[in-house]
């Protein structure tokens, strides 16, 4: 098992003719992603790469084909849009990779979302892998190695050196997600944390976090009552001078919230091991999982 | 993005946001010349920067408060002189202050009562929310701190908008009645347009006042923007003030670089803000005090990483720097490359310490030895870290 993505998965690629979209599509494909579908519109009938049928608009697609996971690569601009007609024409799972989307447009996604049966990753995430089976998004698929350790990010090139510490010590992932370092977006560190508390492959967690906002704390509180496997946290953006924006949009410390200190402290009480610097998340890991 | 009060100003007439006249002035005649214009003996010059606690602010050259009531042009003139081109140090400003290159003449309200009124996007709930209190014109974390039970906050839900009812029950809130009921019930309404229609993250007015003949103004504000959103407000971008910047970070923003300046001397130059933070922060753990954040993001070009090595350097408390990448669609070999490149260009006048990893690290990690450039390749991370702290330590 493993959660959200597997070698069922049908994915469609929003923006799959634009130039980051063209590449991580083919990225996910010889990663053995099975993609099903493009999207551009005024592009339909065409294909991609002679090998993937491309529609104008999502509903097309999926009643086509049967997809039942998009990846977004659509512009900022266009990316709200995009992904309030995923949610229409009923994709389960959107992940959507743009960063910059406007905080407004989120705004409004996010409320739309609420009454609807689709599930939102991202936005400004790396996207999810599920090893061996399913690559959704921008993350190099070979430092990952199929096993038992579920890992939940904000960002991309932090996972992957977690990641990466893992696999060479021979401790595989589940499944690994990034929920995007925007202040609004779908999939919070929480949700990512209860599915992968119901998923049997799933014997352990890593929990990378960052300064702003709430999720990382909200995570923890439940951990401490509802979780039983072991967990391992890092957060990054101790040293982060309060009141600016550390590269996301959603990590800023405003006012005393948000703190890395207030983090750590909610993991702490929460009975997490927390690891000291990024360069000790997998020890950190496998000492509490061996216990 | 964050503007002047003055700009604000300009804003709320646009929205019809009640507000006393005043313009701007960047010499004390204009000032003196906006004052006779106003054609009023009530008069206020306030400095403009980009902080608050102005009002409560003194001028290094002992001139106190940065807000200062007069009654005459010659006095608005004067006073300008004593702003214009001094440091203005306030609550929020750090010991150093904020040179003031523009005032603001206005005219000044007899104020009968100070009301706290903002609007700002909560990430908690992903919905804007109001916060009013009746403890106007002070800090509203005092407020918050002292007398938590005077703050309200109210959700505004999103796809609605603010509805008339919703701004008379905050109206209501903020103790107004009679014909100012309806006055602030309006402004309220007219700022939240003010809010969505800019894509603002913040809008705060503190002071909101009723005057003394029963007016309700808005005597202060500050704005935040959305940095997403700023493509679609051309207007907005035009107000942006480069001086009340740091100047690392303007050279940076015209190469697409994610960068802001902090005090430490070790300069570090990563792919990806998360591990842009992670790097900073081992850094201190190791001992050292990172100079900077830098994300050059995922794909950087060879001359982004020039640009990013000259702004590293230009900051002369800098004693080594670290590059940190993870190249994982960005294969480590054209990193490699492009460091190298980028080195030569610059000529660094401090130790470079490199740590690369992922995909091609081998033959990246092959053409920084073979370039034969003073650079100290790390194994991992925690070496990394330890490299660069004793070579920022002449080691
Ligand atoms: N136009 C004005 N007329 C009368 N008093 C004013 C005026 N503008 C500001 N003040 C007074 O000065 C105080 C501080 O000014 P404000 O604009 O809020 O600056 P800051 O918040 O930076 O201190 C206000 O709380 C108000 O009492
Ligand atoms: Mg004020």
């Amino acid at each position: 098992m493993s959660i959200l993505v597997n070698r069922n998965t049908r994915l469609l690629v929003q923006g799959i003719t634009g130039q980051s979209g063209a590449f991580h599509a083919r990225g996910c494909m010889e990663y053995g992603t099975n993609v099903v579908a493009g999207v551009t519109p005024g592009k339909g009938k065409q294909s991609f790469d002679g090998k993937v049928p491309i529609y104008d608009t999502v509903s097309e697609a999926r009643k086509q084909t049967g997809s039942n996971a998009t990846m977004i690569f659509v512009p900022a601009p266009f990316a709200a849009d995009a992904i309030l007609e995923a949610a229409d024409a009923g994709i389960e799972l959107i992940v959507c990779i743009t960063e910059g989307i406007p905080v407004m447009d989120m705004m409004r996604v996010k409320e739309v979302l609420r009454t609807s049966k689709s599930r939102l990753i991202g936005p400004n995430c790396p996207g999810i892998i599920t090893p061996g089976e399913c690559k959704i998004g921008i993350m190099p698929g070979y430092i990952h190695k199929r096993g038992n350790v579920g890992v939940i990010s904000r960002s991309g090139t932090l996972t992957y050196e977690a990641v990466w510490q893992l696999t060479q010590r021979g401790y595989g992932q589940s499944t690994c997600i990034g929920v995007g370092g925007d202040p609004i977006h779908g999939t919070s560190h929480l949700d990512a944390v209860k599915m992968f508390a119901e998923d049997a492959e799933t014997k352990a967690l890593i929990l990378i976090g960052e300064i702003g906002g709430s999720g990382e704390e909200e995570a923890a509180v439940w951990i401490k009552t509802n979780l039983k496997k072991p967990v391992c946290a890092f957060i990054a953006g101790a040293t982060a001078p309060p009141g600016r924006r550390m590269g996301h949009a959603g990590a800023i410390v405003a006012g005393s919230s948000g703190t890395a200190a207030a983090k750590i402290e909610a993991m702490k009480a929460a009975g997490i091991a927390v690891a000291e610097t990024p360069a000790t998340i997998a020890e950190t890991l496998i000492k509490v999982f061996k216990n | 993005m964050n503007i002047h009060e003055y700009q604000a100003k300009e804003l709320f007439q646009r929205f019809g946001v009640a507000s006393p006249k005043g313009l701007p002035a960047d010499t004390p005649e204009e000032a003196e010349k906006v004052a006779t214009d106003l054609k009023t003996s009530h008069l206020v010059v306030k400095a403009q920067i980009h902080a608050g606690g102005r009002g409560k602010g003194v001028f290094k050259n002992g001139l106190k408060g940065g807000v200062r009531l007069c009654s005459s042009p010659a006095e608005a003139r004067e006073l300008a002189q004593n702003m214009l081109g001094h440091f203005l140090v306030t609550n929020q400003t750090g010991p150093d202050g904020r040179l003031v290159r523009k005032v603001m003449v206005a005219e000044s309200v007899e104020i009968q009562r100070e009301v706290y009124f903002a609007i700002l996007m909560d990430r908690e709930t992903g919905v804007p929310v109001v916060v009013v209190s009746t403890e106007g014109g002070v800090d509203i974390e005092t407020v918050a701190e002292k007398s938590p039970d005077k703050i309200y906050r109210e959700k505004v839900p999103p796809l609605l908008g603010m509805q008339p009812y919703m701004a008379l029950k905050l109206a209501r809130q903020l103790e107004f009645s009679g014909d100012q009921l309806k006055a602030a019930a309006k402004l309220i309404q007219n700022v939240y347009k003010l809010f969505s229609t800019l894509d603002c993250s913040l809008v705060e007015i503190n002071p909101l006042v009723v005057t003394k003949s029963g007016e309700v103004l808005a005597l202060d504000a500050k704005f935040e923007f959305d940095d997403n959103a700023l493509y679609r407000h051309p207007e907005i971008v035009a107000m942006r003030d480069e001086n009340e910047e740091d100047p690392r970070e303007v050279e940076a923003s015209k190469f697409s670089l994610n960068y802001i300046g902090l005090d430490g001397d070790i300069a570090c130059l990563v792919n990806g803000a998360g591990l842009a933070m992670a790097t900073m922060d081992i850094i201190k753990y190791a001992g050292g005090r990172p100079a900077n954040f830098l994300d050059v993001g995922g794909g950087a070009s060879e001359e982004q990483v020039t640009e990013a090595f000259k702004i590293l350097i230009s900051d002369k408390n800098v004693k080594a720097i670290l590059v940190n990448i993870f190249g994982g669609i960005m294969r480590c070999d054209v990193i490699a490359q492009g460091i190298i490149n980028a080195v030569r260009a610059v000529t660094l006048p401090v130790p470079l310490v490199v740590r690369l990893e992922g995909t091609n690290v081998d033959q990246g990690k092959k053409l920084l030895t073979e370039s034969k450039l003073p650079i100290r390749a790390a194994a991992d991370l925690a070496e990394a870290a330890k490299l660069v702290v004793a070579a920022a330590r002449g080691a």
